[in-house]
């Protein structure tokens, strides 16, 4: 790592709408270090990083690379000047070879008329042989997720790049396949590529990387190197506050209950998951933790008959439960609280009253299914009140909300039916801080008032701060459970991922 | 928590915006506008004659916008609605010239076309076929049958009986029946479109369709039944057609489905679905019907009608495009 400066950002703001994603950021990336950008969910990182790529215009401000002021219009642009994104999801065209794949990025900057495929593949040959033993002429579908992460790893390195943008890369990744990746980036960062390094764990950050720099709400906080500080210094600087006060108090011995609210037993589905059993108490928050694609969600969605043919036992408070659709499912008490807020949580060109309402139409009606519209916005204005929604009229589109807000309407069209128990699948994902604590405290309220709660959630921080215990899913069956002082990262990701290192071993 | 989560949008930052929020306001400002302008220009415009002709131009074509603007709704669309309407008057006039009582040839007249819209429904449902593709397909099949009973011909109805005839013809004091059914069907349907949950689930489904099927909507029936819907009010169209014109027309309604999905989409129906009213859609027509009746009064060729709906239609969509993008 040397001091020189390769990328600079400079006062550069950011809204959407009346969201201020980025507020007058700095940042300074120097040739080859590995830089990692601590931050809340919403802090603001993803937005950067997609200035940098040119998938975004800043509002304001300057990007410098290598000291001249550049204007990178798209990721085309970024990829001629020499930088790389590798996105959290994957986008593989995922019929096409693993080689092809890689050409793809690499053909779209070429010059040349015609294309070298035979050195290209080549290439990618090379490459791939320093990532993983994947073969460049399968098709992606085939991969493993972890495999396509890193298929997407080499389709940055073939561009040549000088700024590698790695944005949580070990997600889907086994503790080995990270040690990998680990391993292949500081050999890059001594090549002189300088890499930005996006994640949420702590311990990657302070193993793996030179300096961090911490945003927090659209605000670029500070820089340390990371041999100077202790982690502590960066999740306070994350949080602005004290890390002791961000979740709600946990269920005390006193409130433990012997009652079970939702009993599996036998659940299997004919690929996504195998031989389910559980059972969730009064009162308690119930954690789901697991890799992406481990069937974690897949699991929560069979259990309220919303996706898979599934076969097994359930009763809610117990009654067996017969459900042939998902409406059998919130007819008995029982809602799913989808991941993906846009895609399929929340109606955005719909009115808040209609969003609030959209589970049980038949609480806001009369008899010939007429809807009284007075009834319909009583309700979303008595369970916005509630979960603290800052809203302007009930009748504008959801879109017009901040995501924490939106969130809130989605978790609001949960509380409509008066659910007995709520899956709620990575309940805080894009939503700021304010709203986050929010969230975790009406769950809390929830579960004391005798609603089951069951959390899915990618943020291990997130499940330990507010679950009272966790059940850990790898490959879809349930490999553990943690609970009390035993809920720590390290043994969630040991669980979530030590059984195909053994695999691999054996 | 030092920085609290930002407020959210509200109305009042564009004055264009704004003003385009109420589409309906625009359309009827557009309309009133266009009256002024023609009293002016012919003094034939403004009597009850020509009032009542376009009205009556409108009346059955907007049964058949009712229909396509709650398909468009629920993230549909339908072009084989000109057709359908063709088909039902032939099915009806074919079976009355068998000997069928004309009232059991319209009912069966209108049966048959609603099982056309649940046909469709089916491929689009349960084969998984887009709605463009399915409805194109039986535009055409539907024509095909409409020429081969026909052999092309109009059938002529000359025996149907008055009150038959009453349907499309008649008149209660002033107002022909034909704009009688027509408030009837637009009334009932925006009533039911705004306040019923059955319709509400319509704009769910076309909003976000995965969003609907995780509140637990049957959105696969909600689309059947809406494609279903829009064929039957078609075959309803065709029979009142059918009772004014005292004939059956194979050719009828060729390019009908333009015009339909013009006028519900100038009134608000969005292509990708979940929004729409029927009151605007049914602005949207009177709209169309205006214009091409001042054209025709002015004397301006036939050909040019097409190319300026043509532009009033891009310009609507145009609109609409931007407003969506600056509320994002």
């Amino acid at each position: 790592m040397t001091d020189d400066v390769i990328l600079k950002i400079s006062h550069v703001s950011k809204s959407f709408g009346a969201v201020q994603a980025l507020n007058g950021v700095d940042f300074e990336l120097r040739k080859g270090e590995i830089h990692a950008l601590a931050g809340e969910n919403g802090a603001g990182k993803s937005t950067l990083m997609n200035i940098i790529d040119g998938i975004l215009q800043p509002d304001s401000g300057e990007i410098l690379l290598d000291g001249q002021v550049v204007r990178i219009s798209s990721p085309a642009e970024a990829q001629k000047l020499g930088i790389g994104f590798v996105h959290q999801e994957i986008s593989l065209c995922p019929d096409v070879s693993v080689a092809e794949n890689i050409f793809m990025a690499a053909t779209n900057v070429s010059r040349a008329f015609l294309t070298d495929y035979q050195a290209l593949q080549r290439d990618a040959g090379v490459i791939l042989s320093q990532l993983a033993d994947i073969d460049p002429s399968w098709p992606v579908r085939e991969l493993s997720i972890s495999n396509q992460q890193l298929v997407e790893i080499a389709k940055a390195l073939t561009l040549d790049c000088r700024v590698l943008i790695l944005d949580e890369p070990t997600a889907a990744l086994t503790e080995k396949e990270a040690q990998v990746l680990f391993q292949i980036m500081r050999r890059l960062a001594d090549r002189g590529i300088s890499i930005i390094y996006i994640s949420h764990r702590m311990a990657e950050i302070f193993d793996n990387c030179d300096r961090v720099s911490v945003f927090r709400d659209g605000r670029y906080i500070v820089t340390h190197k990371v041999r100077d500080i202790q982690p502590g210094t960066i999740v306070n600087a994350m949080v602005g506050r004290m890390i002791d006060n961000l979740y709600p108090a946990k269920m005390t011995a006193a409130q433990t209950s012997d009652e079970i609210i939702l009993k599996v037993s036998n659940l299997s589905e004919a690929v996504r998951f195998n031989g389910i059993s559980f059972e969730l108490k009064k009162g308690e928050i119930l954690g789901f933790a697991g890799l992406i694609g481990s069937g974690r969600s897949e699991i929560v969605k069979g259990i309220c008959q919303l996706e898979g043919t599934v076969t097994g036992d359930t009763w809610l408070n117990g009654q067996k439960l017969a459900l042939k659709h998902y409406s059998d499912s919130i007819a008995a008490g029982m809602v799913y609280l989808s991941e993906d807020r846009k895609g399929d949580g929340v109606f955005l060109d719909m009115s808040i009253s209609a969003n609030v309402s959209a589970l049980k139409l038949g609480q806001v009606s009369g008899p010939l299914g007429i809807i009284n519209t007075d009834k319909e916005d009583g309700q979303a204005e008595k369970l916005g009140h509630m979960l603290n929604l800052k809203h302007g009229q009930l009748s504008d589109p959801v879109s017009s909300l901040s995501g924490g807000n939106q969130q809130k309407v989605a978790i609001a069209k949960m509380l409509s039916v008066d659910p007995k128990l709520i899956f709620l699948d990575e309940p805080t994902r894009g939503v700021d801080i304010g709203a986050k604590s929010e969230i975790h405290r009406i769950l809390r309220d929830l579960a004391r008032s005798g609603v089951g709660i069951i959390v899915i959630s990618s943020e291990l921080p997130e499940l330990i701060g507010v679950c009272d215990r966790v059940l850990v899913v790898r490959e879809g069956s349930i490999s553990g459970e943690v609970a009390g002082d035993a809920m720590t990262e390290e043994n969630i990701m040991h669980l979530a991922s030590v059984l195909e290192t053994q695999k691999k071993t054996a | 928590m030092e920085v609290a989560a930002p407020e959210p949008a509200r109305g009042g930052g564009n004055p264009l915006k704004n003003m385009f929020r109420m589409r309906e306001t625009g359309l009827i400002a557009i309309i009133v506008l266009l009256f002024a302008v023609m009293s002016f220009a012919s003094p034939y415009f403004l009597t009850w004659v020509n009032m009542r002709a376009m009205a009556m131009a409108f009346a059955v074509e907007g049964v058949v916008v009712v229909g396509m603007t709650i398909l468009l709704i629920s993230g549909g669309i339908d072009l084989s609605v000109g057709s359908v309407t063709a088909l039902a008057m032939v099915i009806a006039g074919w079976l009355f010239l068998q000997g069928v009582d004309p009232w059991v040839a319209s009912g069966i007249s209108i049966a048959s076309c609603t099982a056309i819209g649940a046909f469709m429904g089916f491929f689009v449902t349960r084969i998984g076929l887009h709605h463009f593709i399915v409805s194109l397909a039986v535009m055409v099949i539907a024509r095909g049958i409409c020429l081969l009973a026909t052999g092309g011909r109009p059938l002529g109805l000359y025996t149907l009986p008055p009150e038959f005839k009453f349907i499309g013809q008649g008149s209660i004091g002033p107002l022909p029946l034909v704009i009688i059914i027509f408030l009837v069907v637009v009334l009932a349907f925006d009533f039911m479109l705004r306040r019923t949950t059955m319709f509400r689930k319509v704009f769910y489904t076309g909003s976000n369709e995965k969003a609907a099927a995780y509140s637990g909507i049957k959105t696969k029936k909600v689309i059947f039944l809406t494609t279903t819907l829009c064929s039957a009010l078609c075959g309803f169209a065709g029979i009142i057609y059918m009772a004014r014109f005292g004939s059956a027309q194979p050719t009828f309604g060729i390019g009908m489905e333009l015009n339909v999905i013009a006028a519900a989409v100038i009134g608000g129906a969005s292509l990708s679905g979940g929004s729409g009213t029927i009151f605007g859609a049914i602005l949207g027509t009177i709209l169309l019907s205006v214009v091409s009746s001042s054209l025709a009064l002015l004397d301006v060729s036939v050909y040019w009608q097409d190319i300026i709906r043509g532009s009033i239609l891009l310009s609507a969509v145009s609109i609409d495009h931007y407003l969506h993008k600056i509320r994002a």
